[in-house]
């Protein structure tokens, strides 16, 4: 495949927009008369509101309504961002209301106050007094799935949800009993938070003919139009959401966290506009997380090195409501299958556990990160046991071209595992400097480490992957690109017009992208989630504008007397396609199409695209890091990310992408924990001071390679690369620093504190 | 949003003498990046203000003939890394307030501020407890001066009374000549944090012997701290790394780090030796003395 667009780096659509302040954000709009929300949070982790006196907050001046759980009537939802599944018995877990009478972590929401100005709003809040009793409170996930655990849910003995498989021709334990190394440990990691730059932000109303409008800073427009809906038992079509220009999302707007209570406070006052704005400390507590989870990993190996067989059992730490259920550290299996399939037999089995931590969800990568982190640890863990090279440990065990999961039946067309490894060995100095830091005394070391992963591009076959797409051509020829799938700061926009223009024969500039995304306007897509857009919306986009361009070639074929396969459009002209004569502009045939006076049919696509295959994106991290012994600080000397995502659509947006996964995953390695009180199960660190999400001056020169060839599934030959930036540095630099010590720190994140204790624990302070 | 009951803007030192006098519960506000922050979390709801900011006299670093350094408390920290007379006679000083949070807050944060919170993390207080910084202290109707030692009363609170503000830090000439000295924040962060453990070091050395040394930390105690014991013990040494190591260990004598979820015990008593064996070597490397 030849492109002339996609692979190009065009200029972002929404960049001067950005830097001059003119993007128009939730927080930028709202509207005249509109009240203000704010919500009353649980100062308990676990228990039952006896009461709630909500008097002197009523009687405040200023105050127009105060929500309780007792005083609104709603139907338990689910908050998932996931396409409905028409079977009821995998429909997201629908556990959650408005308000809840049943505090199921600090910081759950239990009233709501509705006030002229923000100001009443918070002042009233301190005015409602509560009486809890209180329930015992689960951290973690094993604790909270003990026999006789209280439970958070009503039914559900803590388990969100469960899976286990086997998949090989022998048993596990037979498997590993022919091994000549078998390897067992513990690994962990914590929650953290996403911390996007815009918290999570919304404003309903109601318009004068009855209809419900959310605008909301959401991923999802659309399943937060369905879900609402179910919510409020209002039909789907009476809802209108749209989504303005978003500060981020990482996945904590692949949820519903604030829609259905804004949506209900606008009911209680009439449809008056009611703005509900979240605050960094409340984004962090009540929003989502990454799940924490821990792993029990077990290895049989040969002496040679291949693995024979490989067990997981891994916990994963739910929080307080379900969220996406299971399907998080559910997916967590077809991760540690995969990426070193197994000569003999692999088992795996996952909790899903309710406990009393903020609610986990969606968050970048949905789960790879911490299995990465895992089973790159362990691989390495193993190499330093048997003696090999964690190189030729993983060459000898990864997945090849041809593979085929059994587990979804997806076919491995492309795989650049082994570029990325040899272009990460050059990249290092790999040889050299595994002999060069092997044998290290003093308080400085330094050691060089790698970690692998693969990363399927979209959710199929576990959910349907649908995309939709309408193009509209204007009377100059150029085109309305409008889409469900969302421009979430990612480049959507930009890309997506890329291809639009590839496939039609048109400038880049001629493509229109409306950034806000508006339910009534749209195509159904469910959004931006998994790392889908490209590949699953990207085939529609491909599909309408391939169509589009018929109708082009058609009606200029009819104009200019010339049979249609002689023609071609490129670069905005109607050209013949065997020398390239350009004959006219596209606008010509576009004003035909309007204005013909016994012709007119204007030029249109509007298509769903049914996805029904998928592809997986590989990717590597080397790293290079220097250990300060006695304190514990880790820096970070080199670090290459390098990703096999097929076509890259904009070379230069790609690399900010990468940029910005690669500073989570540093975060991820060694900074960025949630923290709770085990004595209360309040959260330590809800603010941007004590959660320790790195700053510039802790991030390091960050270089970014691309490899591989054109998926030959994708439309254009991409494949994911949204969120996989996000997973392999963790492991990556864990790895660096057991080279550099010779300590193998089993957990996250990697902060001095946490180090310095492993150090103590191995003798070397 | 902040719950603010009443502001007052003094643009005199009397006149905000007379505010704060006239209303006793009020507080001075300077940069407000502690009060702001206590204001908008709920903590101070309904505070009375009294503003200072336009007080100019309140912004000067002086010296005067007996070659005593006088800092206006209103010296923003970006101000304090940037003044010619701070850079002669006690870069250090401006070194460890370049530590403090990010270029914003250090473009509004005060010296003053930073010594009135009380916090025993103040990235600027341990330094001024190391130059035996004395604070003059004015209310209407009366004056003191007093070594900031004396100032600082426990976690957050100090022995400021009511209507009283803190118009001048003085440091005199034998507490800074002679002397190099180097802050060490040891935070999680390279900026916007707090430290885990800060530590101040001055070191006045003549042909390899210590001649004086001073060590105090932040967050190793309920108030910045100086380390008796370790100094005691210093002078008249021959630097080595060893006596680098044992003056590291000695601190620990002078010291009472807790655990908290900040970070424990036994890894604050960790960096309170290693900051200071580092900073001391570091400083001899430096040639340990600076004319004065």
């Amino acid at each position: 495949m030849e492109f002339r667009i996609v692979g190009e780096n065009v200029p972002r659509k929404d960049a001067v927009a950005k830097v001059t302040g003119k993007a128009r954000y939730t927080r930028d709009m709202g509207m005249p008369n509109m009240l203000y929300g704010k919500v009353l949070r649980s100062s308990i982790t676990h228990g039952r509101i006896k009461s709630m006196d909500i008097h002197k907050a009523e009687s405040l001046k200023g105050v127009v309504k105060v929500l309780t759980p007792f005083n609104t009537k709603c139907h338990n939802f689910p908050t998932a961002g996931h396409p409905y599944n028409l079977d009821p018995n995998h429909q997201d877990i629908a556990d959650r209301n408005v308000l809840t009478d049943w505090v199921r972590f600090y910081g759950d929401e239990i009233a709501a106050v509705i006030a002229e100005d923000e100001f009443s709003a918070k002042k009233a809040l301190k005015m409602i007094d509560v009486v809890y009793e209180e329930l015992p409170f689960y951290l973690d996930p094993e604790e909270a799935l003990k026999e006789g655990a209280t439970e958070i849910h009503e039914g559900s003995k803590n388990v969100v949800g469960h899976n286990r498989f086997t998949l090989g021709d022998i048993d596990i334990e037979e498997a590993f009993d022919q091994a000549d190394f078998v390897y067992e440990e513990v690994l962990e990691v914590k929650p953290v938070q996403h911390c996007q730059m815009e918290n999570q932000v919304a404003y309903a109303y109601v318009e004068g003919n009855g209809r419900l409008v959310v605008v909301t800073s959401t991923q999802i427009p659309h399943i937060v139009r369905r879900i609402l809906s179910s919510a409020l038992n209002m039909p789907v079509g009476n809802i209108r959401v749209i989504k303005p220009i978003i500060g981020g999302g990482f996945g904590n707007k692949q949820d519903l966290v604030l829609e259905p209570l804004v949506a209900m406070m606008t009911l209680a006052v009439n449809g008056r506009p009611v703005l509900l704005d979240m605050e960094r400390e409340e984004c962090i507590t009540s929003t989502r997380t990454r799940h924490g989870a821990r792993f029990y990993m077990k290895t049989g190996l040969r002496k040679d090195g291949r693995i024979i067989a490989k067990q997981l059992k891994v916990y994963g730490n739910g929080g307080a409501y379900a969220a996406h259920g299971h399907a998080v550290i559910g997916k967590m299996g077809g991760d540690f299958y995969r990426l070193y399939p197994a000569e003999k037999a692999v088992e795996y089995e996952s909790y899903t556990a309710y406990t009393n931590c903020s609610v986990a969800g969606a968050m970048r990568a949905y789960g790879t990160p911490q299995i990465t982190f895992a089973f790159e640890a362990h691989m390495d863990n193993i190499a330093l046991e048997m003696d090999i090279d964690p190189l030729v440990l993983r060459e000898k065990n990864m997945v090849q071209k041809g593979f085929v999961d059994q587990l979804t039946g997806v076919p491995i067309l492309t795989c650049g595992l082994p570029e990325i490894i040899s272009k990460g060995k050059e990249y290092i100095d790999w040889d050299k400097k595994r002999k060069q830091y092997s044998a290290q005394t003093g308080d400085k070391r330094r050691g060089v480490g790698f970690a692998l992963f693969g990363y399927r591009t979209s959710t199929y076959p576990v959910c349907l992957e649908i995309g939709g797409a309408r193009i509209v051509m204007n009377q100059d020829g150029s085109v309305q690109l409008q889409m469900g799938a969302t421009e979430i700061g990612q480049g959507a926009a930009t890309v997506f017009s890329q291809m639009a223009a590839e496939t039609i024969g048109i400038p880049y500039e001629m493509v229109h992208f409306e950034e806000f995304t508006d339910t009534d306007v749209v195509p159904f897509d469910p959004g931006a989630y998994a790392s889908r857009q490209c590949y699953v919306s990207g085939k529609a986009v491909r599909k309408a504008a391939t169509e589009v361009r018929e109708k082009i070639l058609k009606r200029a074929s009819g104009m200019l007397k010339i049979q249609q396969f002689a023609l071609d459009v490129q670069d905005g002209n109607i050209i013949r396609a065997d020398n390239g004569e350009v004959l006219c502009h596209v606008g010509k045939i576009a004003l035909d199409a309007f204005y013909n006076r016994t012709d007119a049919d204007t030029i249109t696509a509007d298509v769903t695209e049914v996805s029904d295959t998928n592809c997986i994106a590989f990717g590597g991290c080397v790293a290079e890091v220097e250990v300060d012994i006695p304190t514990g600080r880790v820096e970070i000397m080199k670090v290459l990310n390098i990703h096999d995502s097929g076509k890259i659509i904009n070379p230069v947006l790609a690399e900010g992408q990468v940029h910005g996964g690669m500073s989570m995953g540093l975060g991820y390695a060694l900074s960025e924990v949630m923290l709770y009180n085990e004595k209360t199960g309040a959260p330590r660190n809800n603010n941007l001071l004590d959660y320790k999400l790195p700053t510039l001056m802790d991030t390091p020169r960050l270089d970014v390679l691309f490899v591989g060839e054109n998926d030959p599934t994708a439309p254009y030959g991409n494949k994911a690369l949204g969120e996989p930036p996000a997973v392999p540095s963790a492991p990556a630099i864990r790895n660096a620093i057991l080279h550099a010590t010779g300590v193998k720190v089993n957990k996250l994140p990697m902060n001095p504190q946490t180090l310095f204790e492993y150090f103590c624990a191995a003798g070397l302070i | 949003m902040y719950d603010i009951g009443k502001y007052q803007e003094a643009t005199t030192v009397e006149e905000a003498l007379r505010y704060l006098h006239d209303d006793p519960g009020s507080r001075i506000i300077a940069g407000g990046t502690d009060i702001l922050i206590n204001v908008r979390e709920g903590k101070d709801m309904g505070v009375h203000l009294v503003g200072i900011q336009r007080i100019n006299p309140l912004r000067k670093i002086i010296v005067n003939r007996e070659g005593t350094l006088s800092i206006g408390p209103l010296v923003t920290f970006t101000e304090l890394e940037e003044n010619e007379l701070i850079n002669k006679y006690v870069s250090y000083l401006g070194q460890a307030g370049g530590t403090m949070g990010g270029p914003q807050l250090r473009n509004i944060a005060t010296i003053g501020g930073n010594i009135c919170n009380g916090a025993t993390s103040a990235d600027s207080a341990s330094m001024l407890f190391c130059l035996n910084a004395r604070l003059h202290l004015r209310t209407k109707e009366s004056e003191r001066t007093i070594p900031i030692q004396d100032f600082y009363l426990g976690p957050g609170k100090v022995d400021l009374k009511s209507g009283e503000m803190l118009t001048e830090i003085l440091i005199d000439r034998i507490d800074y000549q002679g002397f190099a000295g180097k802050y060490t924040k040891f935070s999680q962060r390279k900026a916007l944090d707090i430290a885990t453990i800060g530590c101040s070091l001055m070191l006045k050395i003549r042909k390899n012997i210590i001649e004086d040394l001073r060590l105090a930390y932040g967050v190793a105690a309920p108030t910045p701290v100086r380390c008796c014991n370790a100094e005691q013990y210093a002078v008249g040494k021959m630097v080595t790394l060893e006596v680098a190591k044992t003056i590291g260990m000695k601190a620990l004598e002078d010291v009472s780090p807790r655990d908290s979820w900040r970070g424990s015990k036994a890894y604050r008593e960790q960096l309170i030796q290693e900051l200071a064996q580092r900073a001391v070597m570091e400083l001899l490397d430096q040639g340990g003395k600076k004319d004065a």
